[in-house]
């Protein structure tokens, strides 16, 4: 058994809170100047704008955009690992407070929503833990913007609908609403598991690096497929039109019960934050 | 086309869609609560945090400003949202929006109605719209947290027209 301090965890999480606000990830940016390279216009110059805006971003530490988002956290605890102080959820969710505070990072969680008073510490975090194997734990912190969360869509298919009914309701979602969404897009989707899980499973898709193959062929497949078909919406850069609607679109799948058909659409703006740590 | 508030406001029918425009002047930030709190203070005979008539309203809500600087990254937040508000905004003479993504059919009607322009910036390029904005006043509902109305002076602010004063709108492909 390896003990943990709390306050570890909390240190690592208030740094991670701000890493990731000010930096773009690599595979992020540079799929963000493929595009660049490839489109031409207003395209052209708002991708421009986002590669600009990587560069002040990450050079004088302001956060890349001004919706720091919901704070959500994927944990994979080890279990030959003991925390010694304060709980995991508190320790993170102190890591938050601190640092949203203490980086002028925006606060944007209000305690309910229909009174919407705002907490003014951006939490509670989203905190999802994975019980692993072995003495260590990864912390992966996604903040996720409003708009591009606000896009996001979940539906209970009859198992019939099959593939075709899939990539029907993925598409009319982000015909819908991707273009409030700040495209380029990243697109997260589940597929399986139940109505509470399979938006989870959407969520985390967002973690995988852009350029990242499907473990299965059928998948990777699929991926392309979905790709293709979004960026052949004429949605483009900012909803003005353009090849570059999405850069990436990650599947994941869960088995589930032989009624269902649960399919999530996780839509995340070209700002896909995200950073990990290991203790 | 480098062009102040003013100057825009004067001769609105010289913008169409699709234009691009630096923006110099002032504009006040409001979102969601505080367009909220601006309609029932109009629908109760209230006063409105800033003068509406003639003003240019940025769907805004900022990160906070470091010591020394004058505001934090403040991208334009997706102008749908205050949709149901706009109309009756647009009816008490606000001339600019500024924000992010399509609008309501209804909402371009009432812009081309009252001779109005919708202008859009880049969602999710806030450090470097920052670098824009000169100075920045808290001008109402500090209780909002992030969605206070400020007053901000900006200067070449990069933004493109998506809806005209003629209701020519570029999201319509």
């Amino acid at each position: 058994m390896r003990i943990i301090k709390s306050s570890q965890i909390t240190k690592a999480v208030e740094r991670l809170c701000a890493e990731a606000n000010y930096n773009l990830p690599h595979d992020v940016l540079n799929a963000v100047k493929k595009s660049a390279a490839k489109e031409k216009g207003v395209a052209k110059n708002i991708l421009t704008e986002i590669i600009e805006n990587a560069k002040v971003a990450s050079k004088e530490n302001i956060p890349l955009c001004q919706d720091t988002g919901t704070a959500n956290f994927f944990i994979n605890l080890g279990s030959s690992v003991k925390i010694s102080g304060a709980d995991i959820y508190k320790a993170v969710n102190d890591g938050v407070g601190n640092s949203y505070k203490k980086n002028y990072l925006r606060k944007s969680i209000v305690s309910d929503p229909l009174t919407r008073k705002n907490t003014c510490n951006n939490t509670p975090a989203n905190i999802y833990i994975n019980i692993v194997s072995g003495d260590k734990i990864e912390i992966t912190f996604l903040p996720k913007g409003g708009g591009s969360e606000n896009a996001s869509a979940l539906k209970m298919l009859a198992p019939s609908a099959g593939w075709q009914g899939a990539k029907d309701f993925i598409l009319s979602a982000i015909k819908e609403k991707g273009a409030n969404a700040c495209p380029p897009l990243i697109i997260g989707v589940g597929i399986g598991g139940d109505f509470a899980s399979v938006g989870k499973l959407a969520k985390e898709s967002l973690l995988r690096k852009i350029g990242s193959k499907n473990k299965t062929a059928f998948y990777a497949k699929k991926e392309k497929e979905l790709l293709e078909e979004i960026n052949n919406l004429n949605i483009g850069p900012m909803g003005l039109g353009g090849q570059a609607t999405a850069l990436a679109v990650f599947i994941s799948v869960k088995p589930c019960h032989i009624a269902s058909f649960p399919v999530a659409v996780s839509i995340q703006c070209h700002s896909n934050r995200r950073k990990t740590v290991l203790i | 086309m480098k062009i102040t508030k003013d100057e825009l406001i004067k001769n609105i029918n010289n913008v169409q869609a699709g234009d691009k425009i630096y923006l110099s002047g002032v504009i006040y930030t409001a979102r969601d609560a505080a367009h909220k709190r601006i309609v029932a203070a109009l629908n109760s005979g209230g006063e409105t945090p800033f003068e509406l008539n003639g003003a240019a309203i940025y769907y805004c809500g900022p990160s906070p400003a470091r010591p020394g600087s004058v505001i934090g990254a403040c991208g334009p937040t997706t102008s749908a949202r205050m949709d149901a508000f706009t109309p009756r905004i647009l009816a008490e003479g606000v001339k600019i929006l500024i924000g992010k993504g399509a609008r309501s059919k209804e909402v371009a009607e009432a812009i081309k109605k009252n001779k109005a322009v919708y202008l859009i910036a880049t969602g999710g390029v806030a450090a470097l719209l920052s670098k824009t904005v000169k100075k920045a006043n808290l001008a109402a509902f500090k209780d909002l947290g992030p969605e206070a109305v400020y007053k901000l002076e900006v200067e070449n602010m990069p933004l493109t027209v998506a809806v005209d004063a003629n209701g020519k709108n570029i999201f319509n492909r």
